[in-house]
Parts: structure tokens; sequence; C-alpha cells
């Protein structure tokens, strides 16, 4: 007699990335953000987009201030180091770690609060020396973990859920981002997916400064009508400049190219960013034209996303300061500590 | 009334027949801005060739030009380079002070002086030499718009001549002063110079007692700067990452840094550096990009004075509680808020030791020398790294900014000991490992960098509550536990940093406690008291903090302790009131001074006879 044994299913084949990874590598610790916070989406951007491109995570350090914005890196790519530092001062901390080592891929996720008030001096002065980091802004216009007060990047006339009207202009990163040295500024909205990952996937192969400004509603406390950081007052009024998609390095170039008025930039580690221009006459390589582009928004009342200006030829600051290739972290000994002869020299001078 | 034998303080006298070699303290006062520090240096040089322990300060106005400034040079054959509260030899170039200069002085003191100032017509109880400055520079110095610099060269020569400092010496100085390149400034100035020498020898009659004199006290010594000796000792501690902002007094100390870095630390075949230096723009970046690169595996550090470590107190405290390597080296001035940036003061320590809220410490070094200077940076990046902590080292405007004779430096034998790093490979043998964990005892984790290629390698770095596993915590149990080891970490410090130097004096009922510079004063009081008052001390000399069992042991072993300080509020004793017991604390009295100017020994010996009622 025979029985027919019937095999058990053989499980789906596990999905991994180019470097044999699955997207659980990517992951990290259960978020502790509200429930519908456009930061967890940003989030499951950032694992999306660095599994998708195969980078090794361990060779990823994570950064941030203090805020929401700033818990968030406990959720996101779990192999990589994190260091959640004071409030605003993170672009310092990742200074002197790109320093001490300059091969690592340096993630810096900070808030509006975080950013353009304590930390807008830091914030500064990290444009003007295009270190190369990711720097997202996680905005939402609001002080969350105090429960609600506005921050500068709160929309002159927007209400607080109390009522309270906000009556001084805000700080716009982007413009301060182009103003003083950005070599990549980019607008987005927790709430697209695909723009966001675009946006997220650029900065990853860009070679220098990504300031990446992303509109991220507040749930809690800025989620309402008279919030300008609503997802309702987003739906609205966003309005996206370009459309922009990357095409990373390993994949060919040619394949599905779109029609009329397409612009493609290729990045340094050989990726393209193809840019498909929308509705006005948009030049993401001039930065005049992004300001003005900007100012103008912002009269009607406009949010601009997509890619407003990327400079590739600028060099970082970490190439700037003519280093050896290997880590100053690990350098060994005999590289460090000048030999016996050195100080003898020196003494002689000094007698 | 004292039983005690009380020798006479000497006192001065007039007799043309008494000399005074090699033991005489001189001032120059000029104007900020007008070049004198070049022939300031010449004369301080000239006297250390020939074998004379000497020693130089600065003192100067916090401006760029245009403020008075004195220098003091002082001889010493006993080997006392503390300052020296009276002066024996004025020169006064600075029609504004002079006045003041000359009244201050004590009888018997010579005056080497501008001509048209008059000073001989204050007193009669001085020596006065009037030197024509203006006639003489003229001849020696054609181009109008040098002269003003040139001129300070005459008082050299004129000092020269009547202090009977060699003029070979001088020459030799000059042109060390000025090095190979400067050959034509050289010239000219040494033609100043002589021509001082020769003014004074055709037209001034000496009458005052003071002569150097050559002896063998200086052979195979250098001269140097705190500030510079602690760049040196950074330098070859394999520094990598430096981060900083300009402040006085602390300045000097990262730029004659880059100068070393620039010529030893270009890899010759590459022609790349193996170091970082970047000017921050404020000491909130530069102790946040200094605890960056100590975090990712650098041996960094940053440089400031109190301004600075005010502003750095939030950082400093997450570098301590995120167990993050760094060296903050502080040379002090003195406070509060801006308080006199040019002046010395040691005011730092206490506000320092707990730098930051909630409960910080920190551990201190306390350098009262060049030597040590260069070999506690050394000492300091080791300790950072094997405690995984900021450590401070702690120099004084007067150690950093003033040129000491010095030892030379040896060159560091120990291996360097990059403290508990785990590698891919150690992680890969492990499995795994939790950052705050105590395995060896000592209350000191393991960590990894980032960077490091292995799944297991990372943790999260944070200044909020954490486990062992450098997970989030709100438990009371995982805080207390964190902090406690904390605690058990900096017991580790208490028993590896630099013990006290101790000198037990089985006579003594009394002892000096003190640290950094204060150590010159207590040195030459202990001298004094025993020379004029017959008095017998002890003395320990601190070198880090936290303080040891060898504090407590000589305070057990003597009825008074006195502990120095130079600043108002008594922060030496302030710190072992934190720790010690209150019997041993009875012990302690205070000898404090905090006028800026470095600490003198006959400041030091008045007090302690004050206090002893002697």
């Amino acid at each position: 007699m025979s029985t027919t044994v019937v095999p058990p299913a053989a499980p789906p084949p596990k999905k991994i990335n180019r470097i044999g990874l699955e997207v659980l590598s990517y992951k990290g610790g259960k978020t502790t953000l509200c429930a519908g916070c456009g930061h967890n989406s940003i989030s499951e951007r950032i694992v999306e987009c660095f599994y998708e491109l195969g980078v090794e995570p361990w060779k990823v350090a994570k950064f941030s201030g203090i805020g929401c914005s700033s818990k968030s890196p406990a959720y996101f790519l779990g192999m990589s180091h994190g260091f959640n530092s004071v409030h605003g001062r993170m672009p310092s901390v990742a200074t002197g770690a790109l320093l001490a080592n300059r091969h690592i891929i340096g993630l810096g996720v900070t808030g509006d609060g975080d950013t353009a008030s304590i930390g807008l001096g830091q914030f500064m002065h990290l444009l003007r020396r295009n270190l190369p980091l990711i720097y997202i802004i996680e905005n939402n216009g609001v002080y969350g973990l105090t429960k609600g007060q506005f921050s500068a990047t709160a929309d002159l006339g927007s209400k607080l859920k109390t009522g309270v009207l906000n009556d001084l202009p805000p700080f716009d990163c982007c413009s301060l981002g182009l103003s003083w040295g950005a070599t990549y500024v980019a607008r987005s909205f927790s709430g697209d997916k695909k723009q966001l990952q675009a946006v997220l996937k650029t900065a990853i192969a860009h070679n220098g400064l990504s300031v990446i400004d992303v509109i991220s509603p507040c749930t809690t406390f800025n989620d309402h009508e008279g919030s300008t950081k609503s997802y309702s007052y987003m739906k609205d009024h966003e309005e996206a400049i370009n459309e922009v998609d990357f095409v990373p390095f390993y994949e060919d170039i040619s394949v599905e190219i779109p029609e009329g008025g397409v612009q493609d930039v290729k990045m340094h580690d050989g990726s393209t960013l193809r840019i498909r221009k929308l509705g006005r006459d948009y030049d993401p390589t001039n930065k005049m034209h992004a300001l003005a582009a900007l100012s103008e928004a912002e009269q009607k009342g406009e949010v601009l996303t997509g890619v407003l200006y990327l400079d590739t030829s600028k060099p970082n600051f970490v190439d700037m300061l003519n280093m050896a290739d290997e880590p100053l972290a690990t350098m060994p000994v005999s590289r460090t500590r000048p030999p016996k002869e050195a100080l003898d020299q020196i003494m002689e001078e000094l007698r | 009334m004292s039983t005690l034998q009380v020798a006479p303080v000497e006192t001065r006298s007039n007799d043309p027949e008494r000399q005074v070699i090699n033991d005489f303290s001189i001032q120059i006062a000029t104007v900020n801005g007008s070049g004198s520090q070049t022939a300031n240096m010449v004369l301080m040089r000239s006297i250390f060739q020939m074998g004379i322990p000497v020693s130089g300060k600065n003192m100067f106005p916090s401006n760029i030009a245009g403020l008075p400034t004195w220098f003091t040079i002082r001889a010493s054959e006993q080997g006392f380079i503390g300052r020296k509260k009276e002066i024996d030899f004025l020169v006064a170039m600075n029609p504004e002070t002079a006045r003041e200069d000359v009244l201050k002085l004590d009888s018997g003191a010579a005056v080497v002086y501008d001509e048209p100032l008059k000073l001989n017509a204050l007193r009669s109880d001085l020596h006065f030499y009037p030197v024509p400055f203006d006639k003489l520079v003229g001849p020696v110095c054609p181009e109008a718009k040098l002269r003003k610099l040139v001129r300070n060269m005459i008082y050299d020569g004129i000092l020269a001549n009547l202090l009977s400092i060699d003029l070979e010496e001088m020459r030799k100085a000059v042109f060390k002063q000025f090095g190979k390149r400067k050959a034509k400034a050289a010239e000219l100035n040494m033609g100043a110079l002589t021509a001082g020498f020769d003014y004074a020898a055709q037209n001034l009659t000496k009458t005052d007692p003071f002569r150097v004199e050559k002896m063998n006290a200086t052979d195979g010594k250098i001269i140097i700067e705190g500030n510079a000796a602690a760049a040196l000792g950074s330098m070859f501690a394999g520094v990598t990452v430096v981060t900083w902002y300009p402040i006085t007094p602390s300045s000097s100390l990262v730029e004659t840094l880059i100068g070393y870095l620039k010529r030893f630390r270009i890899d010759k075949e590459s022609g790349k550096s193996t170091y970082a230096v970047v000017q921050a723009e404020d000491e909130l970046a530069s102790i946040g990009m200094a605890l960056g690169a100590g975090w990712a595996g650098a041996r960094s550090m940053t440089s400031t004075a109190g301004p600075g470590v005010s502003l750095m107190s939030e950082f400093v405290g997450l570098g301590y509680y995120a167990e993050i390597p760094t060296v903050i080296f502080d040379v002090q001035r003195v406070g509060p808020s801006t308080g006199l940036p040019t002046r010395t003061a040691q005011g730092d320590l206490l506000s320092t030791a707990l730098l930051s809220h909630g409960d910080t410490k920190h551990p201190m070094y306390f350098p009262s020398s060049c030597e040590e200077s260069f070999s506690m940076a050394i000492d300091a990046f080791e300790l950072a790294e094997r405690f995984q902590t900021p450590v401070f080292v702690m120099l004084d405007l007067d150690l950093g900014m003033n040129n000491w004779m010095s030892d030379p430096f040896p060159y560091p034998t120990a291996p360097i000991n990059r403290g508990k790093v785990l590698s891919a490979a150690d992680l890969e043998r492990l499995g795994g490992f939790a950052r705050y964990k105590d395995i060896d005892g000592d209350g000191v984790g393991y960590r990894t960098l980032p960077g490091t290629a292995h799944p297991n390698a990372a943790y999260f770095t944070r200044g909020s509550g954490h486990n062992e596993s450098a997970g989030y915590t709100e438990r009371e149990d995982d805080y207390i536990n964190n902090v406690d080891r904390l605690n058990r970490k900096y017991e580790s410090i208490r028993k590896a940093i630099t013990p006290p130097v101790v000198d037990y004096n089985q006579r003594a009922s009394i002892g000096f406690v003190a640290a950094g510079t204060s150590h010159y004063a207590v040195d030459e009081s202990r001298h004094q008291l025993k020379k004029e008052y017959n008095v017998e001390t002890s003395y320990l000399r601190l070198r880090a903090y936290p303080f040891n069992q060898d504090l407590i042991d000589f305070i057990r072993r003597h009825d008074r302790v006195y502990v120095v300080d130079q600043n108002r509020d008594a922060q030496l004793l302030a710190m072992m009131r934190l720790d010690f017991d209150p019997a041993d604390i009875a012990r302690l009295r205070s000898v404090r001074y905090y006028g800026g100017l470095p600490l003198d020994a006959r400041t030091v010996t008045d007090d302690i006879v004050r206090q002893e009622g002697i």
C-alpha cells in the first residue's frame, strides 16, 4: 500500500537584498512614539532605503539630539551604532565621529525644535562645513515631548490645539540649507512614500551634506484645523516641484527612459537621480532659483516638495582636511606617535 | 613670647661693598604691543645660558596694544623659580605706570629709566640709571617705523653691562630668538643692544649690588611654556582629533600643537595627515566634536579656560554618563564670568570636579611643571580610554603661558593602552556583548566602535536612562545599578590615577598640601619658614583628583595641615571636605591667594606665621 506523503509546504524563499540581508536586519526597536506619528513613517522609509540599496548597516552611524524625532534612531537600523546626544548639538557629535572614522555613513535625525532653536548655531556651521552627513529634519512645528508648544518652524498665524496663535514668522530649514552651504536640499512629506524614498536614497548616495526637511505631522498636538503642519493641510497645499526617481549604481539606467522634461544627475557613487519637471520651470542646480521658488511658495501658502537643490561638485569637509584614508580611530601607534628622534629634535630646539 | 629662634629677615642696605649675586628679580614695565617680549626673552635666555636658574613671568593686559605690561625675571642661585614679591631691579619704559612702579619699590632697588621721565626726583633711596633711549635708537635703527621695537633691545644692553651678563651670551640669545631665517633682524637688534651696552659702560656708574655670575645649574635644560609642553604631550600620546575654540590663556596650547602636528604627523609618502584639527564655532561644539570623536574611537581632545568649561558642562555630563573618553585641558584664569582673562588662578577646581547636573564627577590632573604638563597629557589620554570618561588636565595661566626652564622630556616608553574595545573577531568569539555590564569588577564595561564590521557590534549611546545592554530604561533598579557601577569605576580611577608627592619631615607638626603652580611658592615658603622662623614643615603635593589614601594618612600625621588655594573659596579644601571624615577635616587650615598674580612665597609664609601665631 502506498501512502502519499504530503511534503510540508516549502517556506517561501526569504527575501534578501544584494548583500544577502533580510529587511529584518535593517529594523530597530519597537517605536514608543504615538500611533500615526509622521516620524514612524520616516523610520520605515529609512529601513526600506538602506535595505533596498544594500548598505551594510554596521557602516552606518545614527546621530540625534533631543525630542520625539531624536528618539526615533532607536527604532530603525538596529545593527548600526547610534548616538542620542544633547539638545541641538548633534551636528558637533556627528562631526567628531566622522573625523575619527571617515568611512562611516553618517545619518542624523533631528526635529524642528532641535534644529531651529537651540541647534540653529550648530546647524549653520554644519551647513558651512558641508559635512558628509544625511541630516533629516522631522518637522512638525511643535514640541511634542513637552506637550505641544510652538517651535520656530511653526507658520505665522498657525494655531495650537489650545487656540494659541503663532505670531512670529518661521525659519524655513530648506532656505537656510540653501543659503549657507548644504549641497543637497530636499523637502518631502512623511505621507508621501514614493517621493520620500527617492529623496532619501539620493541622500545616501550624496557625498556631502544632505538637508532633508520632512513635514511630519504630530497627531497628538498639531494635527488639527489651523495647523499648517497637519495631514489635511499638507494634502491641500503640498506642491511637488518635480517627480524624482533614484536609480542605484547597480541598476541599468537605460531602462524606462521617461519622456520629456527629464534631467539626470550623476551621483558620486555612480547612481543617478532622475528628476522629472512638473508644471513650473524649475532648475534644481540653480540655488537662486530654488530660493526664489521657496519664497514665492511661502507667499502663496504652498508647501513645495521634491529636490530643491543638488550640487555634486563641492568638496566636503572631511575631504578638505587631507586626512589619511585609514580611519584615525584605528590607526596604529606607529603612525600616531612620532619617533624618539622627533622628540630629541624638538628638545634640542628648545635648549 | 614665642620660644622659637627667629632669624632677622634680610634687610637691604646701601652698603657699597655689598654684593647680591644670582639672587634678584628684574621687572620690565612696558606698554602692551611695543614688542618688548623679544627683549625680555633675550634677557631671560642669556641668564639661563649662563647656567643660573631663572624664571620669567609676563603680566599682561587683556588688550592688543596700549595698556601696561610687566615682565619679571627672577634669577635664583638656590633654584627658587616662583614669583618673587619684591622687585630688585626695575626697567621703567612705560610713562603711564613709571611713577607708581618706582614708588612701590623697596629701598635699595635699582631703576633703569627713560631719561625724560626724570624718575630720580621721586625718591632718594634707590639706585637710578637714566638712559636717553630715543637718542640712542636713532643711529642704530635708520628705519623710523622699526624704532619702537628695536628701542627695547637697548635696555638689554644696559642690563648686560650693569648686571655683568656676558655679551656673547646675549648675542647667542638674540639669534636663538630670531631664528636663522631672520638674521638681518637679529643683527639690527644686536646693534641696538650693543649701543645700550656701550652707553652704560661710558656713562653709568654702577651703585647697586646686583649682578650675575656663571653657574652650571641649567645644563641640558630647555625653556618652554606649559601650554607647549601639554601640546607635545598630546602629540606623543598619539592624539588624532583636536577640536577647539580660541580663548585666553589656552589658545597657544592648540596653536603650538598644530605647528608640531604639521611637522611630525604628516605621512611622508602620501602627504596625508594622521590627525584632524577643527576650530569649532564655540566650546559647545568643540566638546561635542571631541566626544563624537572619542566615541568613534579617536584619541580626542579640546583645550579651553573657565568660561569654556562652563559652556561644556552639559556635554561633559553626557560624556560621564554615556562613558565616552576625551581629554579636556583647562588653562585656568581668574573668574567668575569673564573675570581677569590674562591673570592666573586655580578657581575652576571645585566646579570642574563635579561639572554638570545630576551626580557627576570627573578625574583631573594637576601638573605643576612643564615636565608634568607633558607627562600628564599622556597619562590623561591613557586614563580617558582606560576608564571611558572625560578627563581634565588643569593647568593655569602661570604654567601655561609663562616660560619655564625644564628638564628635557623623556620619550614615552610605556605601550599605549586603548582600553576595553571589542573587535569584530572578539564579537565573533563572544557572540555579543552588553555595553554597560561590569564583567571585570572594575566598573568599566566593554565598548565597540562604529564601523566595526559585525552584526552584533552596534549599541545605542544615550544620555537618558540605560541598562546594562544600553537599552532605554526608567526602572529604579536599572538606574541605581548603573550609577552605582559608575561609582565603582570612579573608585577604580582613584586607585589608578597619579598619587601625590609626599615629603614627610619627622620633626614637623604642620604640613602643606598644594597643587599645580602653588608648588613653587610652597617650596620656597618652607625654606623661609625654616630659615627665618625655624619652623619645620611637611609637604604633600597633589597631582590628581580623586584624592587617595596618601592624603588622608598625611593629614592624620600632622596637627595642622595648610591647604594652599589660588582662589577665594578654598576649593581644594572644599573638595577634601566632600570626601573625608570630619575628624580629618578638623585638622585642615586654608591659605588662599586670589589676586591674579602667580602665588609668591612671602604671601604664604606671612599667612602661616599669622595663623600659627609665631
